[in-house]
């Protein structure tokens, strides 16, 4: 369920890295908890982020969550198809419903994210 | 999550629930089913086809008595006295001063006998507010909440549906009227009304029948695929219906009037009720806010406490918000000044960060064909 090519945030983030650039999404957990998708706020592009920082938002009918920069970055596109067919998060979290691709500006913080494993293990224990 | 199993009420489906892999979360102090398949696909199916709930954690309240009929006309702003036998109405409660205590159901099952059904979360305040005011009148109240589930089927299908299981003959019982009869083997009221905008019924049964009865029209349903229903898109629906929710859109801090519930207060030719003063000279002087229903403009959806911004200052806000599946268009209410609160005004509502236009839109936000 969660990709092996991932790392993850305790704030039920993912991030691809590939290079000194990243994609990032919400997790099939942090999906299942909203419910269907209708809403997708993004940020604009070259916009930048410290690690921490709310980037944008993802909402269901009935609830809405912010979502976190993991690590430090600047914006360089943002998944525009999300404005039409929001509920692609819901359907394919992991690749399809990516959020934003970003430059990674410091790479060190990579270290302090979870792996699949680790994250499994985290949300296993979240839930109990 | 896992403090919610203790402290929590339940109602007699809640394990039907689960095993249906209802998604429960707490709700007015109650342990209640917010979806199952998925809250957009069940308001979908609830437009289209058929839908069951469970709201057994509504409260039932019955006048019995001589006085009956008086009492529950001073209780409510509505005319009882209008109600023949097997008719209900949408009323509500108010202070003195005219603020909603409650919004509420009065049925008339007899001149002598009428259920007043209200919302889950006031069930104890209401009983402690009807108790404190029946003065003198020769009346039995008895708080049956308990005792009592109720199950809506809500849907364009509803009536082929509950009327294969039923005795009395849907096709006669018009919008709020209702009927003793039998659903299946089992004793129940059953009632033309819901909160979702669509064609429904509300049968009310005694707790111990609630599992024959919610089993009994799913499988009767399951051909014309009827779904379990949760919390979410009840109130998804309610909301493009444009009905109120207690506790969001209304409270004892807004007024029946300045709520837009002025239709169901009728004050001329009346008994006294309580808050009738204070209603006839607030509907003389105006009303310096109104609850007002706006689409967004702009992209997002206003959330309840959203902030509506003028000039700059906070004069209003927000008190039911969400994306509507059906209309698919970010749909709400707000308290707005007067001057705001006409059709056609843009709003400006405080998004998080972000200030976005509405329009402010008279009547339901859909109304069914």
């Amino acid at each position: 369920m969660y990709s092996e090519k991932h790392l993850y945030s305790k704030e039920h983030e993912w991030i691809e890295v590939d290079g000194d650039t990243a994609k990032i999404g919400i997790t099939h957990h942090a999906q299942e908890q909203l419910g269907d998708i209708v809403y997708v706020d993004l940020p604009e592009l070259d916009s930048e982020f410290v690690a921490g920082d709310e980037f944008g938002s993802v909402e269901s009918v009935k609830a809405v969550a912010e979502v976190f920069m993991p690590v430090d970055g600047e914006i360089l596109a943002v998944n525009e198809q999300l404005e039409e067919t929001p509920e692609t998060v819901n359907q394919d979290p992991h690749a399809g419903g990516w959020l934003v691709k970003v430059k990674l500006t410091n790479t060190a913080q990579l270290e302090g994210l979870m792996s699949h494993a680790d994250y499994a293990k985290f949300v296993s224990e979240e839930s109990n | 999550m896992a403090e919610t199993d203790q402290t929590l009420k339940k109602t007699p489906l809640a394990e039907a629930h689960q095993q249906l892999g209802g998604k429960m979360v707490p709700f007015g102090g109650w342990f209640m089913p917010v979806q199952y398949s998925g809250l957009v696909d069940e308001h979908t199916t609830v437009r289209t086809k058929v839908g069951l709930f469970d709201v057994s954690h509504m409260g039932e309240v019955r006048i019995q008595g001589e006085d009956a009929l008086a009492f529950t006309n001073y209780l409510t702003v509505n005319n009882v006295t209008k109600l023949e036998d097997d008719q209900a109405h949408y009323s509500a409660f108010c202070t003195p001063e005219g603020t909603v205590v409650d919004d509420l159901l009065v049925y008339r099952e007899a001149a002598d006998n009428f259920l007043l059904v209200i919302n889950a979360a006031n069930i104890e305040k209401d009983v402690a507010w009807i108790r404190k005011n029946q003065g003198n009148f020769k009346v039995t109240i008895t708080n049956e909440s308990d005792d009592t589930a109720q199950i809506a089927i809500q849907g364009p299908l509803a009536q082929g549906i509950l009327q294969r299981v039923c005795d009395a003959d849907l096709s006669e019982m018009k919008y709020y009227w209702f009927k003793r009869c039998k659903v299946g083997p089992v004793s129940a009221l059953v009632s033309r009304t819901g909160y979702t905008g669509e064609d429904g019924f509300e049968c009310y049964v005694a707790a111990a029948d609630a599992v024959a009865v919610w089993r009994l029209l799913l499988e009767t349903g399951a051909e014309e695929g009827i779904k379990p229903a949760g919390l979410g898109a009840r109130d998804s629906l309610r909301l493009e219906a444009r009905m109120h929710l207690y506790g969001n859109d209304m409270d004892e801090t807004t007024t029946v009037l300045e709520a837009g519930l002025g239709w169901i207060v009728k004050t001329k030719n009346t008994d006294d009720f309580i808050g009738k003063a204070a209603i006839v000279a607030q509907k003389k002087a105006g009303v310096e806010r109104k609850l007002v229903g706006f689409r967004l403009l702009g992209r997002g959806i206003a959330r309840p406490d959203c902030a509506v911004i003028e000039d700059g200052i906070a004069v209003g806000r927000v008190t039911s918000g969400t994306q509507g599946p059906t209309l698919k268009q970010s749909i709400g209410m707000a308290y707005v000044p007067t001057h705001l609160s006409r059709p056609g005004t843009t709003l400006q509502i405080q998004i998080r960060n972000k200030l976005v236009d509405a329009e402010v839109v008279k009547g339901p936000f859909y109304k069914r064909a």
